[in-house]
């Protein structure tokens, strides 16, 4: 099991090493800075002070060297328009992305999954046929779409939810929060509709083909056999067979709806960490950028670790490998 | 002794896009305490379905047409769901082909035998455990207490089959149905099982209904043989009786094509052609196409001929060889 | 059955994809939508791009409104005072173009990419396939969207961007099928032959690699439309002069509050309609190639 541990955390700093050299080149050697800090009035030696202190002037390998030396540290550089350290500034917006995307993958998680299982255990009733259509629109509609009708909807005409903003938060351990409040709350559930859409939709045909196949073994027969009640079947049984490939997904989404937060933050003004980054692009603040990328692969390849462990903990044969 | 089973004219049918497939047209057989039941036939003659209907597990689009099963006495067929369920595992169990497929891999062997004793009695952990132990025990499981814990990866391929043949023997069911349950063990070992589970038949009085393709492993085991083709039983009679002196042609066939009975260097006979459609069969025999004694009789269904302890449907059935 | 044994492959192919009246009504649906983006300019009263053309008296009228320029205003205007339904015909048009360049330039490249990595095996094999699937776990919208700004904005880097995004969902699926391929006896005896190697992929793995391929480019087509109108939404797609369908939307945004609702919701159904009819009919080419779910 320990071998198994650190055999992952070796590949892990391997595409950490990749990804920083990646993005550093991807978004140093493209786009020039220079020109959106500086005003164009401004005088050739403020413009070399500038470029200086902020050690444009240096060849990329060594710019590329410092970065990395400071990323080790901590030091993620400061941001060249808010002039605040960037971890900080990152750091500082973490909680509201977080908080928004949690709730959203739970929630479509526990909804997908439990609508799939009806959808593939009773495939043809007329439930199930409607759990499908709204799957199939999940996928298919964009999400910042969703996310207007949603406004339009229960913001503009109903006016049964505030359409953006965090609400009023309440600090726990030392860090705003919207969930425990219920202005707060109120606020938050259309932005984690929104994102959750998608993922509603991508649960529930994953559960749905899981629940088919899984119906149809001899493990289910033989349970049947022994005349064990269909809800401890689907309950004991079943849940455990199709949680892998949920747990896979599980954790891939959690990332790529980190990403997605960027669309829902924008048109919800939601003050995440998504928001932060398209302002950014916006004005090539760039080590916002570099350091929101960084910081994004890590938390994808600390992410994909911890599944790999919950697998190992879920499937008594990979643990046995794995020892 | 006493009956347990009594099947009159069962019928299950599974209601495709493309037709009725009639896979179970018409069996009937008995059943008494602790008898060794063979079912034998190739794939799609019906035998594996025949098993399913009679825990009332026939999947979607099939499903029983008319007949009855009487269980101790009882008729499932037309029971609600909720009483089979109660019946299944308690009255009659079931095991199947590959002890991979049929154990979750991710429970623990407690766990699973655990679930199955809740199914139909409630006891303490400490009951359920001896009673866990007492049947493992029965199957051959050494040291079984230790081996609770274990996953069903943990066990070998003869070893998960006793397994889950000690789940389907947790409660004295009256009638266990084997589906081909040692086809996918080495031969030594299912020579292993084939003997315990005739003197667990013998010792506990429960009733066994071996199903096969293969008549050498039923013969050594069944007291009495069911030959089942295209979903009907073209013979029945005593496992002696019926290999020594098979009278329907493709029981002699099937009798013919085992190694066992062949001359040395001459090569095995077969039974030409294939199992026909279930979609498509005709008014007549369905073994006509087949047969090389068919003659025009033959387009009709025979009947069911029968003497004592044996019976056939054939138009041509086979000599009596020494006849007592 | 034996009587359509003998027709083409794909006569037989449309036969089955024909019983599925839900997928056929789709693909009209997608025909009709293209023949309207492509005929725009001789369908709508109004060229778009045309700045000179737009009055802002016109400006942000709800439908039915008749503007300077005389005619009715079926769909309303937008803030700048253009023809909704003109520039709705305009921007399915680019939604088109970019879906399909980009989808078409995705799958060759993924597709040499893939079969290349199955072809040559070795240290070759898996170093492609590792960073294939390191960018595979890494959120398309993400990747165009740090590309897209920092190539900057116009129609031919929104493409590079798009195939950046997505060629690699092409290069896993031929990966895939051309590595299962190239296992089989008849490939490897193809290679023992002097038979040039090129040939033999071409030949042998590429075949195989089509009909998942297929189906991948037509979820991929969809995905890149998507994609291209939520960059266009955030801003970061075309130039505010070419509106595509993203930008309208994004445009009508601000005025949905006001009740002004159909400088968004109007883009936005022809958007939604797009893209889901692509997708029903890629889901039905799925499942006829789906040999699993083959009855």
């Amino acid at each position: 099991m320990l071998g198994f541990v650190i055999q992952r955390l070796i590949q892990a700093s391997l595409v950490m090493a990749a990804m920083s050299v990646i993005v550093f080149v991807g978004v140093y050697a493209i786009g020039n800075p220079i020109e959106i800090i500086i005003p164009p009035e401004a005088t050739q030696e403020i413009r070399e002070a500038t470029i200086r202190s902020l050690g444009l002037d240096l060849p990329l390998w060594k710019q590329y060297f410092i970065f990395v030396g400071n990323l080790t540290e901590g030091d993620f550089g400061r941001s060249f328009i808010y002039n605040l350290p960037v971890l900080e500034l990152i750091l500082g917006r973490l909680p509201a992305t977080l908080e928004l995307v949690l709730i959203s993958v739970i929630s479509a998680t526990v909804g997908g999954v439990v609508l799939g299982i009806y959808a593939g255990y009773r495939p043809d009733s007329i439930i199930a046929k409607t759990i499908m259509a709204v799957s199939v629109l999940g996928f298919s509609v964009p999400s910042f779409w969703v996310g207007l009708i949603l406004i339009l909807t229960f913001a503009v005409n109903l006016g049964w939810l505030p359409a953006g903003g965090r609400g009023e938060t309440v600090s726990l351990f030392g860090v705003q929060w919207s969930f425990l409040t219920f202005d707060g709350l109120s606020h938050i559930v259309l932005p984690a509709l929104n994102l959750a859409f998608f993922k509603l939709a991508m649960m529930i045909r994953l559960a749905r083909a899981g629940t088919r196949e899984t119906m149809l073994t001899d493990t289910i027969k033989f349970a049947r056999a022994a005349g064990i009640s269909e809800g401890r079947i689907l309950r004991r049984h079943l849940l455990k067979l199709i949680s892998i490939p949920i747990i896979t997904v599980f954790g891939l989404e959690l990332g790529s709806t980190l990403a997605f937060a960027v669309v829902t933050e924008t048109i919800f003004s939601w003050p995440g960490v998504g928001k932060l980054i398209i302002d950014s692009i916006a004005v090539l603040d760039r080590p916002v950028m570099v350091a929101y990328l960084i910081l994004t692969a890590l938390l994808f390849v600390l992410i994909n670790l911890t599944v790999d462990l919950v697998f190992a903990f879920i499937d008594p044969r990979i643990r046995a490998k794995g020892a | 002794m006493t009956l347990v089973l009594d099947v009159q004219d069962l019928c299950t049918s599974f209601h495709t896009r493309a037709g009725v497939v009639k896979a179970v047209n018409g069996v009937s057989f008995t059943l008494r305490k602790g008898e060794v039941l063979g079912l034998v036939g190739e794939s799609g003659s019906g035998k594996t379905v025949t098993g399913f209907s009679l825990l009332g597990l026939v999947d979607a689009p099939g499903r029983i047409d008319r007949g009855r099963i009487v269980l101790n006495g009882q008729d499932l067929v037309g029971l609600p769901e909720r009483e089979l369920r109660k019946r299944r595992g308690r009255d009659i169990a079931m095991i199947f082909q590959d002890p991979i497929a049929t154990l979750n891999p991710l429970l623990s062997i407690r766990t699973q035998m655990t679930m199955a004793l809740d199914a139909h009695a409630s006891m303490g952990r400490a009951a359920a455990e001896k009673r866990c132990v007492e049947v493992l025990e029965k199957v051959g499981i050494p040291d079984p207490r230790s081996r609770l814990d274990n996953y069903p990866h943990e066990f070998s391929g003869g070893m998960r089959q006793r397994v889950a043949i000690a789940i389907a023997l947790l409660h004295n069911p009256s009638v266990i149905v084997a589906d081909e349950p040692t086809t996918a063990l080495d031969v030594s070992i299912q020579a292993q099982i084939l003997h315990e589970m005739r003197s667990l038949a013998q010792e506990t009085g429960t009733a066994l209904i071996w199903i096969s393709h293969d008549l050498a492993t039923v013969s050594s085991l069944a007291t009495r043989l069911l030959v089942m083709y295209a979903g009907r039983v073209v013979e029945e009679g005593p496992t002696a009786e019926v290999l020594n002196n098979p009278r329907h042609p493709y029981t002699r066939g099937l009798i013919d094509s085992l190694p066992a009975t062949a001359e040395p260097g001459k090569p095995l006979s077969q039974i030409p052609g294939t199992t026909p459609s279930l979609l498509s069969l005709g008014q007549g025999c369905p073994f006509k196409p087949r047969c090389t004694y068919a003659t025009d009789i033959c387009d009709t269904a025979p009947a069911l001929s029968a003497v004592t302890k044996r019976a056939w449907r054939c138009h041509h059935p086979l000599a009596m060889e020494g006849a007592a | 059955m034996s009587a359509s044994d003998t027709q083409s492959p794909l006569r037989l192919f449309w036969r089955e994809f024909s019983e599925n009246k839900f997928a056929v009504g789709s693909l009209v649906v997608v025909v009709l939508l293209a023949v309207v983006a492509f005929l725009a300019p001789l369908l709508v009263p109004q060229d778009p791009y045309n700045l000179e053309l737009l009055s802002l008296l016109d400006a942000r009228r709800p439908p039915g409104f008749v503007g300077s320029g005389g005619y009715v205003h079926v769909l309303g205007t937008d803030p700048q005072g253009r023809d909704l339904l003109s520039a709705i015909f305009y921007g399915l048009r680019i939604s088109i173009i970019i879906g399909l360049a980009a989808g078409a330039i995705a799958l060759v490249l993924g597709t040499i990419v893939g079969i290349f990595a199955a072809y040559a095996g070795g240290w070759i094999e898996t170093v492609l396939m590792r960073v294939i699937d390191l960018q595979l776990s890494f959120p398309a919208i993400l990747l165009a969207l740090v590309l897209v700004a920092l190539l900057g904005q116009g129609k031919g880097q929104l493409i590079a961007a798009l195939v950046a995004a997505q060629y690699a969902y092409f290069a896993r699926t031929a990966y895939g099928a051309a590595k299962a391929e190239r296992r089989k006896d008849y490939v490897e005896a193809a290679l023992a032959t002097p038979l040039a190697g090129y040939k033999v992929a071409v030949r042998h793995l590429l075949p195989n690699c089509m009909p998942p391929l297929i189906v991948v480019a037509t979820v991929q087509i969809a995905n890149a439309i998507s994609l291209e109108a939520t960059l266009s939404f955030l801003g970061l797609g075309l130039p505010v002069t070419e509106p595509s369908l993203g930008m309208l939307i994004s445009n009508g945004f601000p005025y949905m509050m006001s009740g002004r609702y159909w400088i968004s919701v109007f883009p936005g159904i022809a958007l939604i309609i797009l893209i889901v009819a692509i997708n029903v009919v890629g889901d039905q080419i799925r499942d006829q190639f789906n040999p699993r779910l083959r009855k």
